[in-house]
């Protein structure tokens, strides 16, 4: 006797627990297979954009912080860059050093935050986030002797910092940069080797170089694929042209790739940030200009390598005290495009891993 | 005074007047019950508080430790949250199945104890078919799952119980088959009957065995790494989703009475009941084992990561399916060499030798299955750079 059956639709999120934030999917599913797939976005719409109008340049760096929550140094870069670009500002070299250590520190952080929830939707009950959020915390001192703040850190400022690192932030950082190799091989070895972590994300939404590539995919995401792409490399800001550090890829571009990958980037940021703190120089951080900048009519595009991909800020200027347009290429949205294409065709416990796998931040998403 | 179903049979009908046996009976049993049940309860509650501050280590933090000493207050606390919360439930919910799931589910857990012995003298009732009955109980625990699924008209819930009923229908066949090799070495049913056969424990004898039924269990109580059926990360909370109140107290009991039950079983079947050296009394060893065993299945819980809806199915009929027989084939086959057709309980010498060639034979059979089932693809692969955006060749 054949049994009737019927494809189901479930509206996984805005409240559930895998969804980064708030994030709905709505599902098709044939029994445990995804036949298909919606993400609806909007949930967590601030209008950062339209607020930016509304703003002086300065008072903005403190919208950005809001953006990607977890990797609020790099959001901040990024908006800086672009006003620097536009209003031809000069950095002092030492404001560029702790600029790139924060931010390197940031992608340790935001890269821990990542892998304690990969495995935490993995299944592996809270322990592996516990571990994760261990070191992370230690991080989160680090910015707050630089700049008071943890999460919020609204650190940068158009032309320099907001104030010098205090002399006892440099031998914690000596301390964190002495174990954070540590912590990594200890992550490395209950994880990678792991034979239920590498069933469930070997070949699991591959996402091939050529289609990464068209649907403008940036990031952990993109070099798990194997495309060597790096802004730090391809098109160097700040100081990243006189570091010495790899570009860590995968080699298929499946979930364990792109888990594989961020942890290598650890590594390699530990190794920037050693390089940063042995030719530091002594000077000023900040430059002096007027509260209320007035850049001059124009536009620029500033991007950075954020912990997520490439985050850029497009700046129009019409020479007042606010932008007419801060436009922000947010990384986690552009990467979530090809949800869809890896997702169909997989198992729900599939849809959770991949989409985890894309450490998507909602923040980012929803401007 | 101890207190036996005999002792209080004998006080009761020494006070009734003739003719009224039945009532000093059932108020005898009822009696015990009662006893058996409520120290459960009560057992369960300060599991939580272990299980919880055991994990809290696992993950370096320190779990409950606010309400009384260590926390210990802290289960009471959870309780009276949850006893004193509203009882909700969907509109279009099966009022009736939904509100019986609950019950469904807790009472196979306390079913099992009747018959499990905590010492030699100590049990409420010595079948000689024990470990049919225990197969038998346990696997309702199923009806439960799908009721609280079913009546509780959500999707999420819907398919949690669907999986549930999967998972738990195949993982009772390796575990039923892995109980049969105890039972075969035992020659007998009855769960006093292989305690008292357990001259070496069982878990040394059939390692194989010990193996597959753990892993069974752990699948049966649905607990990582096959705790699927609630799935936090995928299904919210899978078949309970839609509970509250004291409702989901009843589910949450029932679901740490599962590793309880399961310990215990393990205690009697594997590592010799209530045997051990006179020092201490066969209850305290009891307790003690069960102990061990609960912080073994902790341990797993805590470390391992969650496997997906068709590996699991595949490793029940793959991988614990062909052990569970070897085991058995392995066990009879000795048995008939060792034995030959007395019926007289295995001597140590015999168990020991049998026991080595167990441990032979288990090493190589997960060997080799791990080669068959393992898959090479999972090996990590040299990754090349895709000549579309490789900026160094460009250089070059």
């Amino acid at each position: 006797m054949p049994i009737r059956t019927e494809p189901v639709t479930i509206n996984l999120g805005p409240q559930h627990p895998s969804t980064h934030g708030v994030f709905r999917l709505r599902v098709t599913f044939d029994g445990e297979e995804v036949i298909d797939l919606e993400p609806v976005f909007g949930y967590l719409h601030r209008g950062t954009e339209k607020l930016a109008e509304e703003r002086t340049y300065t008072q903005i760096v403190t919208l950005t912080d809001r953006l990607d929550y977890e990797s609020a140094m790099s959001n901040n870069l990024g908006y800086v860059t672009a006003l620097e670009k536009l209003g031809g500002i000069e950095v002092p070299e030492r404001a560029m050093y702790l600029r790139v250590i924060s931010v390197e520190l940031q992608r340790i952080a935001s890269h821990l935050v990542f892998t304690g929830f990969f495995l935490q939707e993995l299944g592996t009950f809270v322990t592996m986030l516990m571990y994760c959020f261990r070191e992370r915390e230690r991080i989160l001192d680090l910015f707050e002797m630089l700049c008071g703040a943890r999460i919020t850190v609204s650190y940068m400022r158009p032309g320099g910092l907001t104030q010098d690192a205090p002399s006892d932030f440099w031998p914690a950082l000596n301390d964190f940069l002495e174990d954070m190799p540590g912590y990594i091989d200890e992550l490395e070895e209950l994880i990678t080797r792991n034979e239920i972590v590498l069933s469930r994300t070997r070949d699991v939404g591959v996402l091939d170089p050529e289609v990464a590539i068209d649907a403008s995919i940036s990031g952990p995401i993109l070099r798990a694929s194997g495309v060597q792409w790096d802004l730090r490399k391809a098109d160097p800001y700040e100081i990243y042209s006189e570091m010495d550090f790899e570009i860590p890829i995968g080699a298929t571009g499946d979930c364990f790739d792109r888990y594989i990958v961020r942890l290598q980037e650890m590594r390699e940021s530990v190794k920037i940030i050693k390089q940063c703190v042995d030719k530091i120089p002594d000077g000023t951080v900040k430059t002096d200009g007027a509260f209320f900048m007035r850049p001059p009519e124009g536009d620029a595009y500033g991007c950075v390598e954020a912990p997520r991909g490439e985050l850029g800020f497009y700046i129009v200027s019409d020479g007042g005290i606010s932008p007419y347009r801060c436009k922000i290429r947010s990384p986690s949205f552009i990467n979530t495009t090809m949800l869809r294409d890896m997702i169909v065709g997989g198992k729900m416990s599939d849809l959770i891993v991949i989409f985890g796998s894309l450490a998507v931040n909602m923040g980012e998403v929803d401007r | 005074m101890e207190l036996g179903f005999r002792n209080i049979h004998a006080f009761v009908s020494g006070i009734l007047p003739d003719g009224l046996e039945w009532i000093a009976f059932s108020i005898s049993g009822i009696f015990l019950a009662l006893v058996v049940i409520n120290a459960l309860v009560g057992v369960a509650a300060l599991y939580t508080w272990f299980e919880r501050r055991v994990l809290g280590r696992f993950q370096s933090r320190l779990g409950p430790n606010r309400w009384g000493p260590f926390g210990l207050l802290q289960p009471l606390a959870d309780i009276i949250k949850l006893i004193t919360k509203e009882d909700i439930s969907p509109n279009s919910a099966d009022r009736i199945v939904s509100t019986l799931a609950p019950i469904a589910l807790l009472v196979p857990a306390f079913l099992v104890f009747a018959i499990i012995p905590f010492g030699t003298n100590s049990f409420l009732g010595d079948l000689n078919v024990g470990v049919l009955f225990i197969m038998g109980v346990t696997g309702m625990n199923t009806f439960g799952i799908f009721m609280g699924g079913w009546g509780s008209r959500n999707k999420y819930a819907m398919l949690g119980a669907m999986r549930g009923v999967a998972m738990l229908v195949s993982y009772e066949v390796p575990m039923a088959l892995a109980l049969a090799g105890a039972v075969l070495l035992a020659g007998s049913l009855s769960l006093s009957g292989i305690v008292a056969s357990q001259t070496l424990p069982f878990l040394i004898v059939q390692p194989l065995g010990f193996l597959v039924f753990i892993i069974a269990a752990s699948a049966e109580m649905s607990r990582a790494p096959f705790d699927m059926i609630e799935a936090e990360s995928e299904l919210t909370g899978g078949y309970h989703t839609e509970f509250s109140g004291i409702k989901f107290a009843i589910f949450q009991l029932a679901e740490f009475m599962a590793p309880l039950v399961t310990a215990a079983i393990l205690t009697v079947v594997f590592l010799g009941g209530s045997r051990g050296p006179d020092l201490i009394p066969g209850q305290v060893w009891f307790i003690l084992k069960a102990l061990a065993a609960t912080f073994l299945l902790l341990w797993i819980r805590a470390t391992w990561p969650r496997l997906r809806v068709d590996q699991i199915m595949g490793f029940a009929w793959k991988g614990l399916f062909p052990l569970a027989l070897l085991n058995i084939f392995l066990i009879a086959a000795e048995i008939q060499f060792f034995q030959s057709g007395g019926i007289e309980p295995i001597g140590v010498s015999t168990l020991l030798i049998m026991s080595g060639i167990n441990w032979l034979v288990t090493g190589i059979a997960i060997y080799i299955l791990a080669n068959v089932l393992g898959q090479p693809s999972l090996q990590p692969k040299k990754p090349v750079p895709s000549p579309l955006a490789n900026m160094y060749a460009e250089a070059e």
